[in-house]
């Protein structure tokens, strides 16, 4: 009875496939997003952690926008696949890169 | 018309303020370099700061709000670097130049009203941004000694680009 009883937690906990999704880390330094390229899959988050005293945002025109305060972070959770630019709009000569897979 | 005549009187204002810096010969010193990026820095939140109170569009407001935040941030980064090198910023005829013409733009603007006013706030933004980088790239940071306060001026390049981007893609959508 009882490995039938750890099913359901197991298929929850394999449904949310909390190993697969990975966090990617960016750092903003200097006004410069390093990496500027990332590759990802759905489902993983980009965090950026921003070592400047001044606020940036990680941008996709008509896509997500994340603000990420003076230092400190911001997140977001990839939806959708494929690539997009993305850059700050304070500063629009920030520029980075995601590639999303499926 | 009238846009027309304003914008042609903020090109000659760009135009004689860039003078003073274009023809600095003379190689500015450190204390003087830190003196110069205070005024560059402290014009621009003054320019804000009067944008925030005069216009009405949420566009220039943000704008203006992101100049005022960034160049204290920069202004306090600026402090903080000539206390440590223990430099203490000298005024000069380059950061007089800058403060005189500053203060007869801020004259200027402060008569506009509306969809003017806005529109020659940001115009001036994209102006001064692109004399104070060239004053960065071409004066300033190759004439800085100390390595901190160089590092310090290549990064407040970036950030001055950065709002000439920023003020031109108001300008845009001003248009
Ligand atoms: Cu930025």
């Amino acid at each position: 009875m009882r490995p039938l009883l750890l099913a359901p937690a197991l298929a929850l906990a394999l449904g949310a496939s909390p190993a697969l999704a990975a966090t990617i880390e960016v750092t903003i330094d200097k006004l410069v997003f390093s990496p500027a390229n990332v590759q990802a899959k759905v489902g993983d988050t980009i965090e950026w952690t921003n070592k400047d005293v001044l606020a940036h945002t990680a941008t996709v025109k008509g896509g997500w926008d994340v603000m990420i305060p003076a230092k400190s972070t911001g997140k977001v959770t990839l939806k959708a696949a494929g690539a997009v630019d993305y850059f700050c709009r304070f500063h629009p000569n920030m520029k980075g890169h995601v590639e999303v897979a499926p | 018309m009238f846009m027309r005549s304003s914008t042609a009187a903020l090109a000659a204002l760009f135009f004689a303020s860039t003078a003073p810096l274009a023809q600095a010969a003379e190689k500015p010193t450190d204390p003087q370099i830190a003196h110069i990026a205070y005024t560059a820095d402290t014009i621009d939140i003054e320019a804000a700061k009067l944008a925030i109170k005069k216009s009405k569009n949420k566009e220039v407001v943000d704008f203006a709000k992101d100049m005022e935040r960034d160049h204290e941030a920069v202004n306090k980064q600026a402090l903080d670097l000539v206390k440590k090198l223990k430099v203490t910023p000298e005024d000069n005829d380059t950061s007089k130049a800058l403060a005189k013409a500053a203060k007869e733009e801020r004259a200027k603007l402060a008569k506009l009203k509306g969809a003017d006013f806005d529109k020659a706030y940001i115009e001036n933004e994209v102006a001064y941004h692109k004399q104070v980088n060239g004053a960065l790239e071409t004066l300033l940071i190759p004439s800085a000694s100390n390595a901190e306060l160089k590092s310090l001026l290549e990064t407040g390049l970036k950030i001055f680009q950065g709002h000439e981007q920023h003020a031109e893609h108001v300008a845009g959508m001003l248009k």
